[in-house]
């Protein structure tokens, strides 16, 4: 089998073996937790008795092991549990949430990306000079905010010094494509803030790296223009690490996205996971976590198949 | 050893901010739960930043709130990086079943983003500073442990490592002796990112309401309490909000320069 | 006489030195070079690293890499200066008049692009021909450097083709637009000696066969001498002598110019056999988990004071001999014994004394010693381990090793990376002497050294072995070394030792099929002996 191939495949089992070991942690490691669910929700003065039916209603008497796969085949068939709170079916609540969530990143992913990559070009052609410690410096300060800190700095800005937005996101079913758009607009800004600063120096790392290479060198001494240096030499060996970069600072905005959507009461998947952590709905956590842990594996994997595919080396065996 | 300016800065915030902590109970002029002004009053010559949703000193409250993240940030980094370290190096050093083993681990965990493992187990643990702290900690121990069971690999592989064990140099004496001395610079830098990580990370947490509980108070809870005067103009939920950005900057500014003066692990003795 | 083609005048080269936690630091690095290429002649560049011979090379180009700049004098190529030309200008000339060899072929190919379309690049860039002309041109230069396949080879990958073969196409790609001038940078460094010898003719007959005129850069005085017409010698970036290569060879005028011609001419009376104080037998090894066997029934034997040169190219097993002989690496079979007592496989079971009296020195030295211990206590750590000496026996002992290094008593506090390559290697000698041992394998300890500072660290060995008694187990590859030092000497190929015994007798012919190749393609520093081996050759193949 040719070895992309190969590796590829081993890549993707790797990836889905993970991602049934997260849900064995997530599950499993949440039991192994002191803490008493039946008693959270009864509270102090309940009965025994009473606690002994709650337990038994909700499966609690069963060993940790079997309710574990039945929860897990429950998920394969798109049955994500009830919430403990409203007796709601989870699956249900989670539908209309996550396409407001993948609206969002998917926004702030359209306008980060393109804008880091150039950023990133610019910063490493002129490396050490003004341009790049003008962009690197500013990313700098950028890098090191905790998403709810530069979301309230860009509200301030942009809602009380000059007027633009409203400092709250809402979404509601029916909006128009442009409606929506403007109800997005802050959190978008602040989401590519935060993700800009990372992807712009992995970027700027990453097209240094190929541009300091020896055949970098080979090609100038060929007397060729730095233009066609660049398209014919180095880009085709920097598309791979940036398509990696990218990749991995989509899976960075995957965690961004639920502070930014707790700031702005956006009703999405965030929201949803922060609300019910707050009231101990385990079941609910559990789905969602699982979630968000599997977008997150599934872009990592993205970027690492991406390295593997693109490895002249491997797609040329000897 | 010559500093650049961001780095001279970079330390004397961090210096002033770990002061301020140390000392908090001397310098802060109000007590941290008492309401001694109007509610979201402005910046005064009594209370410098004005005071906040229910008219308490928003100085005092930052400098109390200094002293509990760093009290909770030191605990868990210092957990963080003593376990994260020893095991990387064992790890390393011992090779084998142990070093796959303990590898997979770290992977795994790290494979979830670190936000939602800390959701998914507050949102069953008891909220107190104890388990904060243990959360933290064990979840940043996996980058520690990838980095110094990196670093560790780098220097086991060197040569003068191997003609200590050809001496018969024991082992302990090859991890102190050869392996430590060579791998602090890296492992300096890791610490304090480890720390601010820390810093950031109760703050989102507090802000989330999952962090720190009343009646201690931290930035990230701050903000969280004042951001509703936002709307009406009211800055106060601003000055916690630029207090943490001014300590993440100023400790990146730090860690950037100590990486960039360890280049390279066998270049000379460390300045 | 017709105008030369390339003319260096008063060539002055600086740059500015940033170490890490210092203020930058003015350098120069080329000072007052003054030398022509006429048409159609090699001139040879040739000196230590840092001499500045490789500035120089890229220099006619008017090229500076990192931060060098061109400072001062001119650079004249078929008649213009061009010191101080603008970009556009040097870019026209650069690949079409002078075009340039790396030393690694292996980092100066793009790995995303096929061999064919880089070794064409430049010619279609250029406008020097058309696209089925240069691929034309290409595969008659590939043939002419007698490469594989000259027909299809430009179809594969740089990581699908060998070192040798890829620096054959590097060659063909510097010849194809049919340049003026052409510079070598070290290009057969980084090979074997059995390659080397077929890349050094194949570059030899496609510069004479194109008539082009060609820099040759080079730190081996034997190299240059089969390729260059003339030659400049070059020391600390000032020029040292020049002449033809007949002069410079047989005739040196300056002391350093001698010195660098005489360069392994130490010979070295061998010892008679005696009875061994390290015996290897039928030893067979493999690393764990796999079937191949890195070491094939290996048995040699080391006499008391005498010295065993193990010699053999990459991958031939004797770095890993080493590892089997120290413990590293247990072998699945066979024997070893050392001063008259069985040795333990591995190394837990060995005793102190088998530890102590059985010591390594490294090729590299600056990752041989840890660079946050001083001199002193890097030689003072055997001395408290296996002797306990401690204050000052301890110091006086560390004395007297430095001054047996020709080092002085300074020395004691500072640290390697304040030390020159040289001095590295003495302070890892002097650790090794230090546990007063009976044997010491020396891992290529030269290979890594200008070849003066090699010559002094192999006289320093051959004085020490005299005074001490101590037997050396010498691993290299360099044949020149071999003959300076060895009292016996084993030559192994791909984990078998293929030919065993006395210097004298395994020197002398007749050989087997692999020390015959090997023996014959080291470099001698005489003029026509790359024609004479590949006449040789010739003739061999001929009669098969």
């Amino acid at each position: 089998m040719h070895p992309v191939l190969k590796l590829v495949v081993q890549r993707i089992a790797l990836g889905l073996l993970l991602l049934l070991a997260v849900s064995a942690v997530i599950f499993l490691g949440v039991e192994a937790l002191p803490g008493d669910t039946a008693q959270a929700i009864l509270g102090q003065q309940a009965t025994p008795e009473a606690l002994a039916n709650l337990r038994e209603q909700m499966g609690l008497d069963q060993p940790a092991l079997s309710r574990y796969f039945s929860w897990l085949g429950g998920v394969l068939q798109g049955d994500l549990g009830t919430a403990l709170t409203n007796k709601a079916d989870i699956a249900q609540s989670i539908g209309q949430r996550l396409g407001n969530t993948l609206f969002l990143a998917g926004c702030a992913a359209a306008i980060s990306v393109p804008l880091a990559i150039l950023l990133g070009v610019i910063a490493a052609r002129y490396a050490g000079r003004w341009p790049d410690k003008v962009i690197s410096g500013v990313t700098l300060t950028t890098i090191s905010l905790p998403e709810f800190v530069a979301a309230y700095f860009v509200i301030f800005l942009l809602t009380q010094v000059i007027p633009i937005f409203q400092p709250v996101a809402m979404v509601f079913p029916g909006m128009s494509f442009w409606a929506k758009l403007h109800a997005v607009a802050l959190p978008v800004i602040v989401l590519v803030l935060v993700v800009l600063a990372h992807m712009m120096r992995m970027t700027r790392a990453a097209i240094l790296n190929v541009m300091q290479s020896a055949y970098i060198e080979t090609a100038e001494l060929k007397g060729l223009s730095p233009m066609q240096v660049v398209w014919r030499h180095a880009f085709p060996n920097a598309i791979a690490p940036v398509v990696s970069v990218v990749m991995l600072n989509l899976a960075y905005l995957v965690v961004g996205v639920v502070v930014v959507e707790v700031v702005f009461g956006y009703n999405a998947l965030g929201q949803y996971l922060v609300d019910h952590v707050t009231k101990r709905d385990v079941p609910v956590v559990q789905a969602v976590g699982l979630i968000f842990a599997a977008v997150y594996i599934f872009l990592n994997m993205a970027a690492d198949i991406i390295a593997i595919v693109a490895n002249p080396r491997l797609r040329h065996p000897k | 050893m010559r500093l650049p300016l961001s780095a001279i800065v970079g330390l004397v915030l961090t210096g002033a901010f770990l002061f301020i902590g140390l000392f908090a109970q001397f310098i802060a002029p109000y007590p941290i739960d008492s309401a001694v002004g109007g509610v979201w009053e402005g910046p005064s010559a009594q209370y410098w930043l004005g005071t906040d949703t229910i008219g308490r000193d928003i100085v005092s409250r930052l400098i109390y709130g200094a002293q509990v993240t760093i009290f909770v940030a030191l605990a868990s980094s210092i957990l963080a990086f003593s376990l994260g370290s020893f095991l990387g190096f064992f790890a390393a050093v011992r090779g084998g079943w142990i070093d796959q083993t303990l590898s997979r681990v770290v992977d795994l965990v790290m494979a979830i983003p670190s936000l939602i493992v800390a959701l998914v187990m507050l949102s069953v643990l008891p909220l107190n500073l104890t388990v904060l702290i243990l959360v933290m900690g064990v979840l940043d121990s996996t980058r520690v442990f990838r980095l110094s069971r990196a670093v560790a690999m780098d220097i086991t592989v060197m040569d003068y490592v191997e003609a200590a064990k050809l001496r018969g140099e024991k082992q302990g004496w090859i991890i102190f002796r050869e392996i430590l001395p060579n791998a602090l610079s890296p492992l300096v830098a890791e610490f304090g990112l480890r720390f601010i990580f820390a810093v950031l990370f109760i703050s989102t947490l507090s802000f989330l309401g999952l962090g720190i509980q009343p009646p201690l108070t931290d930035w990230g809870g701050m903000v969280k309490e004042n951001k509703d005067g936002l709307i009406y103009g009211k800055a106060a939920a601003l000055m916690p909000a630029m207090a943490i950005a001014a300590l993440a900057i100023s400790v990146n500014l730090v860690a950037d320069w100590i990486l960039s003066r360890t280049s390279s692990l066998k270049g000379g003795r460390g300045g | 006489m017709a105008d030369p083609l390339l003319s260096f005048k008063n060539l002055k080269i600086e740059a500015t030195a940033y170490p890490p936690g210092e203020a930058p630091r003015h350098v120069v690095l080329v000072d007052g070079v003054s030398v022509s290429v006429e048409k159609g002649r090699v001139l040879g560049l040739i000196g230590e690293s840092g001499a500045g011979k490789s500035t120089i090379g890229l220099s006619a180009m008017a090229f500076g890499r990192g931060g060098v700049r061109l400072t001062g004098g001119q650079i004249v190529l078929n008649g213009r200066d061009i010191r101080a030309a603008g970009q556009g200008d040097l870019r026209d000339l650069r690949g079409k008049e002078v075009t340039y060899v790396a030393q690694s072929a292996a980092a100066s190919f793009n790995p995303a692009k096929k061999l064919m379309e880089q070794v064409i690049e430049t010619s279609v860039a250029h406008g020097v021909m058309t696209k089925s002309e240069a691929e034309a041109r290409a595969v008659s230069l590939f043939r002419q450097l007698s490469l594989p396949n000259p027909e299809t080879i430009g179809n594969r990958y740089p990581h699908q083709v060998s070192g040798g073969q890829l620096q054959r196409v590097m060659t063909a790609m510097a010849l194809c637009p049919k340049p003026d001038l052409v510079i070598f940078d070290e290009p057969t460094t980084a090979l074997d000696v059995t390659t080397q010898i077929d890349v050094l003719a194949a570059i030899k007959r496609a510069i004479h066969e194109t008539g082009v005129a060609a820099l040759y850069i080079t730190h081996d005085l034997a190299v240059v001498a089969q390729v260059a017409d003339d030659i400049l010698v070059l020391r600390h970036g000032k020029m040292v002598e020049y002449g033809t290569t007949d002069h410079i060879i047989n005739t040196p005028k300056e002391a350093y110019t001698q010195a660098l011609v005489s360069v392994r001419s130490i010979d070295h009376d061998e010892k008679p056999h005696a009875a061994p104080v390290l015996s290897v037998q039928n030893v067979t090894a493999r690393y764990k988990g796999t079937n191949f066997d890195v070491l094939k029934n290996v048995t040699v034997d080391v006499a008391p004071g005498q010295t065993l040169a193990i010699v053999g190219e990459s991958g031939s097993g004797k770095s890993t001999l080493a590892r089997a002989i120290t413990g590293l690496l247990p072998p699945a079979q066979g024997r070893i014994s050392f001063a008259g007592r069985s040795l333990s496989t591995d190394l837990a079971g060995r005793t102190k004394d088998d530890l102590r009296e059985l010591q390594m020195i490294y090729q590299m030295a600056d990752v041989a010693m840890n660079p946050r211990q001083t001199v002193g206590t890097i030689i003072g750590r055997p001395l408290e381990f296996y002797f306990g000496l401690k204050g000052a026996e301890k110091e006086k002992r560390i004395q007297e090793l430095l001054d047996q290094i020709e080092m002085g008593k300074g020395f004691a506090d500072r640290y390697p990376a304040e030390l020159s390559g040289g001095q590295k290697q003495r302070v890892c000698i002097a650790r090794a002497l230090a546990a007063k041992p009976k044997l010491i394998i020396c891992d290529e300890v030269t290979s890594a050294l200008d070849p003066l500072v090699a010559d002094g660290i192999l006289k320093l060995l051959l004085d020490l072995q005299a005074r001490e008694n101590v037997a050396y187990l010498f691993i290299t590859h360099d044949l020149a070394t071999v003959r300076a030092i060895a009292d016996k000497i084993a030559v192994m190929f791909k984990g078998q030792v293929v030919r065993y015994g006395q210097k004298s007798d395994v020197l002398t012919p007749p050989f087997d099929d692999y020390t015959d190749l090997l023996l014959s393609s080291v470099p001698e520093m005489e003029l026509g002996w790359l024609e004479k081996v590949i006449q040789t050759r010739k003739m061999e193949s001929a009669g098969n």
